[in-house]
């Protein structure tokens, strides 16, 4: 065995390269004159020392774990599926039609509805780079990121059109019916007597992202499906051979992965705007790529991740508030340095580990 | 309208294309070098925002542009130096790496910005010798008057900033490296079939980091044109995509120089429509929008890319790392 131990590859390597992250961030906010340790104890402090930054926090996570799970899924097939924002942007549409087709009465009638239009948009978005792929060989990354900016266009397209609400000058539309609203967490847990901060925008579609998570578990290692998904992954030649049609696992797996990254917008367009609004995935669909890779794809890691991405996010606001001279885009160089670290330099921190750990065996055998 | 009207519209956009293509085809070359030796490099666009803020900052701390020129390029030089890092000597992924550099410069460059000049990421407005202004070509003056090809000279084709110049120079001399010189002979060879330059003796790391190396030079000039001479300073996010339509440009143009010319001007056409005429009714019959306009680039990237109209084939060993045989 030629191999480190298995919880070195999946813990201690990427926990360097979080902790190398961290460092270099570190070293920008001291280079810009600010305490980096107060820095991070207000992020810490600001994303989990409240209930409103609680809420906060795991609302933002919800969006990573679609996002995050959609990038994972592609992933397994070797398709690097960078469409997310736009997916989750077209897939919003999708959702603003459903609930502006009828006066929905509930919420719980409305959401199985909205994620059917969420699901549809998302994956259709996803289809045609997908198709390209798939039967023509184009590669997957550039149509995925030149759909990033068609759907951008076609959102403003609709939302300065067809769609605009005519009494704001916003590109947005008209609100969605109040039966509409998903649940926030603080109107689930108040009956119950425990008081969560009103101000949370976390609602009912923190359960779905988790069902999500464990649904694309089941899928990816207890289906035939997704069986044929990995194998594809692992050596496209080996699984032509054993019979797997190279076309149809590659749209499926896309048209899964769209759809996850559609479900974004019940979270934010459905459970917190209540309408739709031009720029509503904010990023959102890259910092999937993020978080997949320091999950490892695996969803129990891309639950974790996205919680230390919401963290970062939530916190960051509350940094923009306690520390001026930083601004927010501190968590994008944060974000960044941790794609960079664990997605493009890994082998840099797991080859040294490797070698440590091959030559503490032999020392022992 | 009448003719000269007609033809004044012709002038002001074919001008407008013309300064919006000179960023595009200096990224899309930029592209040409790194993807030839077979290094995506999706990180165009955060290189060449990262060169725009360290232009800006350094032509109006030093007050001369030609040092933030060269500060704009060294800082779009170290991100290359981290894509091959990353790409060329670790063996990562290359997508990976370009996104996360892309990330990088839009927080890295607000954050400081932001700290250095409290103006939210802006910084200050250059003025005088600290930005580039138009060059008058000799005799653009002197040969207005002449009919029809006077004012072309004059208008369209003299009268731009040094970097307009550089960019179109940059087309020629950049077939000329690739196809006449025994540099450009390898570095096609390393993008299509590294084994071989290997076999004959040839460092396929140093001819792959070179190239890098000069993408990295040719978005740092795309970027210092952004802040110092389309603008009078850096603004957030100013680069706005051109990183990606030169990207899709390069597609388009079959990873050739010469065609790389021609779809950067026909993308800074697109431009430059979108910018003059928003809405154009056709034949009273209806509006084309115009975020197709916008779009259009990215719609004719796509239809490329499926083969549909001539295929696009991307260099053979493009995104791959090369491991050496032992």
């Amino acid at each position: 065995m030629d191999k480190m131990p298995r919880w070195a590859d999946v813990f201690l390597v990427p926990f360097i390269n979080l902790i190398l992250a961290f460092v270099v961030s570190g070293l920008v906010v001291l280079a810009i004159g600010e305490n980096p340790f107060k820095a991070i104890w207000i992020m810490i402090s600001g994303s989990l020392g409240s209930t409103s930054g609680i809420g906060y926090t795991l609302y933002y996570a919800t969006n990573y774990m679609f996002t995050g799970l959609a990038v994972a899924v592609a992933f397994h097939a070797r398709l690097f599926n960078i469409g997310g924002e736009g997916q989750a942007a077209v897939a919003g549409i999708g959702t603003a039609l459903v609930l502006l087709a009828f006066d929905w009465p509930y919420w719980w009638l409305a959401m199985p509805f909205a994620i059917i239009g969420a699901a549809v948009f998302g994956a259709a978005w996803a289809f045609i780079p997908a198709y390209l792929q798939a039967k023509r060989g184009s590669h997957i990354v550039i149509t995925t990121i030149m759909f990033n900016f068609i759907g951008a266009a076609l959102m403003g397209f609709l939302l300065n059109g067809i769609l605009k609400n005519p009494d704001t000058q916003n590109a947005e539309t008209v609100a969605f019916p109040k039966g509409a609203h998903l649940p926030t967490v603080h109107e689930v847990l108040s009956p119950l007597g425990i008081n969560f901060a009103k101000s949370a925008p976390l609602n009912v579609s923190f359960l779905l992202a988790l069902a999500c998570a464990v649904g694309v578990w089941f899928l990816l290692w207890r289906t035939r499906l997704g069986y044929q998904i990995r194998a594809f992954g692992q050596s496209e030649t080996a699984a032509r051979y054993a019979g797997i049609d190279a076309v149809k696992i590659t749209v499926i797996t896309m048209l899964i992965s769209g759809a996850l990254a559609g479900m974004l917008s019940i979270n934010v367009v459905m459970g917190e705007q209540g309408r739709l609004i031009k720029e509503f995935v904010e990023g959102a669909g890259f910092v999937g790529i993020a978080v997949a890779l320091m999950g490892r794809s695996h969803p129990f890691g891309i639950v974790l991740a996205s919680l230390l991405f919401g963290m970062l996010t939530q916190g960051g606001f509350e940094l923009m508030w306690d520390m001026p001279a930083i601004s927010r885009e501190m968590v994008l160089v944060i974000q960044a340095l941790i794609i960079l670290f664990t997605g493009a330099l890994d082998n840099m921190v797991r080859d040294p580990v490797e070698r440590l750990f091959l030559r503490m065996r032999k020392r022992k055998g | 309208m009448d003719i000269t009207d007609i033809f004044l519209q012709l002038m002001l956009t074919a001008d407008m294309t013309i300064r919006l293509s000179a960023v595009l085809t200096l990224a899309c070359l930029a592209g040409l070098f790194s993807e030839r030796a077979g290094i995506f490099d999706i990180g165009l666009e955060g290189k060449m925002l990262f060169s725009a803020f360290l232009s800006a900052t350094v032509a109006y701390e030093s007050g001369n542009v030609w040092l933030g020129v060269l500060a704009g390029i060294a800082g779009s030089m170290v991100f290359s130096l981290i894509h091959g890092l990353a790409s060329i000597t670790f063996r990562g992924n290359q997508l990976i790496s370009g996104v996360a550099l892309n990330f990088l410069a839009s927080g890295l460059t607000v954050v400081v910005g932001n700290a250095w000049y409290h103006q939210g990421g802006r910084t200050p407005t250059l003025s005088g010798a600290a930005r580039f202004h138009e060059i008058t070509l000799p005799f653009a003056d002197l040969l207005r008057d002449v009919p029809f090809l006077g004012p072309i000279y004059a208008d369209v084709i003299s009268g731009h900033k040094p970097i307009v110049y550089i960019a179109f120079a940059a087309v020629p001399l950049t077939w000329w490296i690739l196809y006449r010189t025994r540099f450009g002979l390898r570095l096609r060879a390393v993008g299509e079939n590294p084994e071989s330059v290997d076999t004959a003796g040839i460092s396929v790391v140093r001819l792959r980091f070179t190239a890098v190396m000069i993408a990295g030079v040719l978005c740092g000039i795309a970027g210092a044109y952004l802040s110092t001479s389309q603008a009078a300073g850096f603004g957030r996010e100013m680069s706005a995509g051109r990183g990606y339509i030169a990207l899709a440009a390069l597609i388009f143009a079959k990873w050739r120089p010469f065609y790389a010319l021609g779809a950067t001007l026909l993308f800074g056409l697109l431009g430059a429509i979108s910018n003059l005429y928003p809405n154009i009714n056709v034949f009273g019959l209806f509006d084309i929008p115009v975020q197709f306009t916008q779009a259009l680039p990215y719609i004719l990237t796509v239809v490329i890319l499926a083969g549909f109209v001539g295929k696009a084939v991307p260099p053979r060993a493009g995104g791959e790392p090369y491991v050496k045989e032992r």
